[in-house]
């Protein structure tokens, strides 16, 4: 038999938090949640892992603020000092008042731009990427649950009854 | 439940005002600054200090009316009984300035008379009180005293105006204060929605009066002392300080509360919100103080870089120090979601970046006043006397009504927030 994957359908996002709730605790593995919203308290119900995207937001943030002193005392200090308002220029220290709203900025411009970019990459959203999701109107006002009945141990039937019993609109298998 | 104001806090607090009394009476003996100028400056300074963090909560307890919002509701007697400090600190602040008025001290250069007179009567020279003059008239002689730059602002700093604005600030700030609690009160034994759909178009009304005041008061309360400059973004920095004072003082309270028991309806959530707060704030307080601090450092123009240049000059390691331990500790203990929800973090941060902000105060007022540091038992015994009559005053009003409001539409909302 080959791999069939079930979608059931929900059309209210408590609905579907609870039905999870009550497959889970039986042992159904769920192996995805499409929603049009992040829904409230889903991840530690079908076993996402903590986020580790403000990792590397952090990371990203020191790459920036370490580029941004190190290219500015480089431009300004060691390659061509300039005199601005007659303030000392020989060391770094003498003028890092004035540094300091571009390595904020530089910072933050890292830290999002590297961020995003790493969202989209994990989650192959870039675009003229075919969306993976299986239905559209996921992105609309429908929320769906992906289950492999090859994860789990209990039969299709009795996954198809439990989900509709819980509250699913339309259950496809395919 | 009702909050128990025990025996050994009784006696603790009293102690620390005993202390407190101790070190003003030794301080004022032992000063012998110009007209007891460190002790007067040290009761603004505690004065102030704790007069701001109950009217930070009163402007926070009027933010969250006006913005409906409902995750502080399980907090709001504990921000209440904060506010209701707000009359003795008021009246700590209406000794300092009638001393002031009084020519007692002379925190307050502006208050001085001569300095507004081009002239005087030569054979007044001397006397208690010389006669000044306006014009050259016979028997006058050029006043040595006088300074243009000060008599050019006396529009503004006379002492009449002065004391109309002053009495307005603080005569409206306990009027809502007081205002808003007895209405809080009335809706623990009322119920339905209508206070509460009031209460946010009042609170509107005090945040409106309280943008514009909450500047103005720390230009005449604080800026004043160096009268000579001025910074058009000083309000706003004297606001973050006492924004992030309270929040502080809030999460450190709320969590000793919950520790002996008497918050069973504060959960995680609740903790997390108002650390996030104080970590917030702390930056909203770093971006003014810097954002102050670069711009007359870069423009570099005499009569503005004064001000830092004497801060600098004798307050080195307090004036760095302070910029960096009430910015680098809540950013970097802080900032991750885990620590804002240990409560070992947000203890040592907070009792930390508390003092961080009381020396915050002591160095906007101190080097106008004193001029150079002076630090000691008077300063610390001080600190602590203030410290008890704050929490006497606070704990003792939290122990006067219900610890969790009654009858708030948000109240389960509150009690269920999760995030």
């Amino acid at each position: 038999m080959a791999d069939k994957i079930i979608y059931a359908t929900f059309d209210d996002d408590h609905v579907l938090l609870e039905s999870a709730k009550k497959l889970t605790s039986k042992g159904v593995h769920i192996r995805d949640v499409f929603s049009p919203f992040p829904i409230h308290g889903i991840d530690p119900v079908i076993g996402v892992k903590q986020t580790r995207l403000a990792i590397c937001g952090f990371i990203y943030g020191l790459t920036g603020l370490t580029l941004a002193v190190f290219g500015m005392y480089y431009f300004m200090i060691v390659d061509w000092p300039m005199n601005i308002g007659g303030k000392p220029n020989d060391f770094l220290y003498q003028n890092i008042p004035a540094f300091i709203p571009i390595s904020f900025e530089f910072t933050v411009l890292m830290a999002a731009h590297g961020m995003a970019l790493t969202f989209f990459l994990r989650n192959w959203t870039l675009p003229g990427i075919k969306a993976r999701n299986p239905y559209p109107y996921t992105t609309d006002d429908k929320f769906v649950m992906e289950i492999h009945p090859s994860d789990n141990h209990i039969s299709t039937d009795e996954l198809m009854e439990d989900l509709k019993s819980t509250g699913s609109i339309a259950i496809e298998e395919r | 439940m009702e909050f128990v104001f025990s025996k050994k806090a009784k006696i603790t607090f009293s102690i620390l005002m005993i202390i407190g009394l101790i070190a003003m009476i030794y301080g004022y003996s032992t000063d012998h600054s110009h007209h007891h100028n460190r002790f007067w400056s040290n009761l603004l300074i505690n004065g102030f200090f704790f007069f701001a963090i109950s009217l930070g909560g009163l402007f926070f307890l009027t933010l969250q009316y006006a913005t409906e919002a409902s995750y502080m509701v399980v907090l709001k007697r504990i921000i209440e009984a904060i506010t209701q400090y707000i009359y003795v600190g008021a009246a700590v602040l209406i000794i300092v300035f009638l001393a002031g008025s009084m020519h007692i001290h002379h925190l307050y250069h502006w208050m001085d008379n001569a300095v507004y007179h081009e002239y005087v009567m030569e054979s007044t020279i001397g006397s208690d009180h010389p006669e000044y003059v306006d014009e050259m008239v016979e028997g006058a002689v050029v006043n040595e005293h006088y300074d243009a730059i000060i008599d050019g602002k006396s529009a503004y700093l006379n002492q009449p105006f002065f004391w109309i604005r002053t009495l307005i600030y603080l005569g409206v700030w306990c009027f809502f204060a007081y205002f808003f609690r007895k209405r809080s009160l009335m809706e623990d034994e009322l119920g339905g929605t209508k206070i509460h759909f009031k209460n946010m178009g009042y609170a509107a009304i005090f945040l409106v009066f309280f943008a514009v005041t909450s500047s103005t008061s720390a230009w005449d309360w604080i800026m004043s002392i160096d009268t000579h400059w001025f910074s058009t973004l000083f309000g706003w920095y004297v606001f973050s300080g006492m924004w992030v004072s309270f929040m502080i003082f809030l999460v450190l309270f709320t969590i000793w509360l919950r520790g002996r028991g008497y918050l069973p309806f504060v959960n995680d959530s609740h903790i997390h919100d108002i650390g996030k707060w104080m970590f917030a704030i702390s930056f909203l307080w770093t971006y003014l103080w810097f954002s102050q601090f670069m711009l007359i450092w870069y423009s570099d123009i005499p009569e503005e870089v004064t001000y830092y240049i004497q801060r600098i000059q004798e307050f080195k390691l307090l004036f760095f120090g302070i910029f960096f331990t009430n910015f680098a500790f809540p950013m970097v203990i802080l900032m991750s979601r885990d620590a804002k929800r240990a409560i070992g973090y947000l203890i040592f941060v907070g009792v930390l970046i508390f003092i961080g902000h009381w020396l915050d105060v002591y160095m906007m007022i101190t080097p106008g006043s004193v001029g150079h540091a002076d630090f000691g038992f008077m300063e610390v015994g001080m600190f602590l006397g203030f410290l008890g009559l704050f929490l006497f005053t606070v704990f003792n009003s939290l122990s006067k009504a219900p610890i969790l409001v009654k009858n708030h539409p948000f109240l389960e909302e509150s009690k269920h927030l999760h995030i």
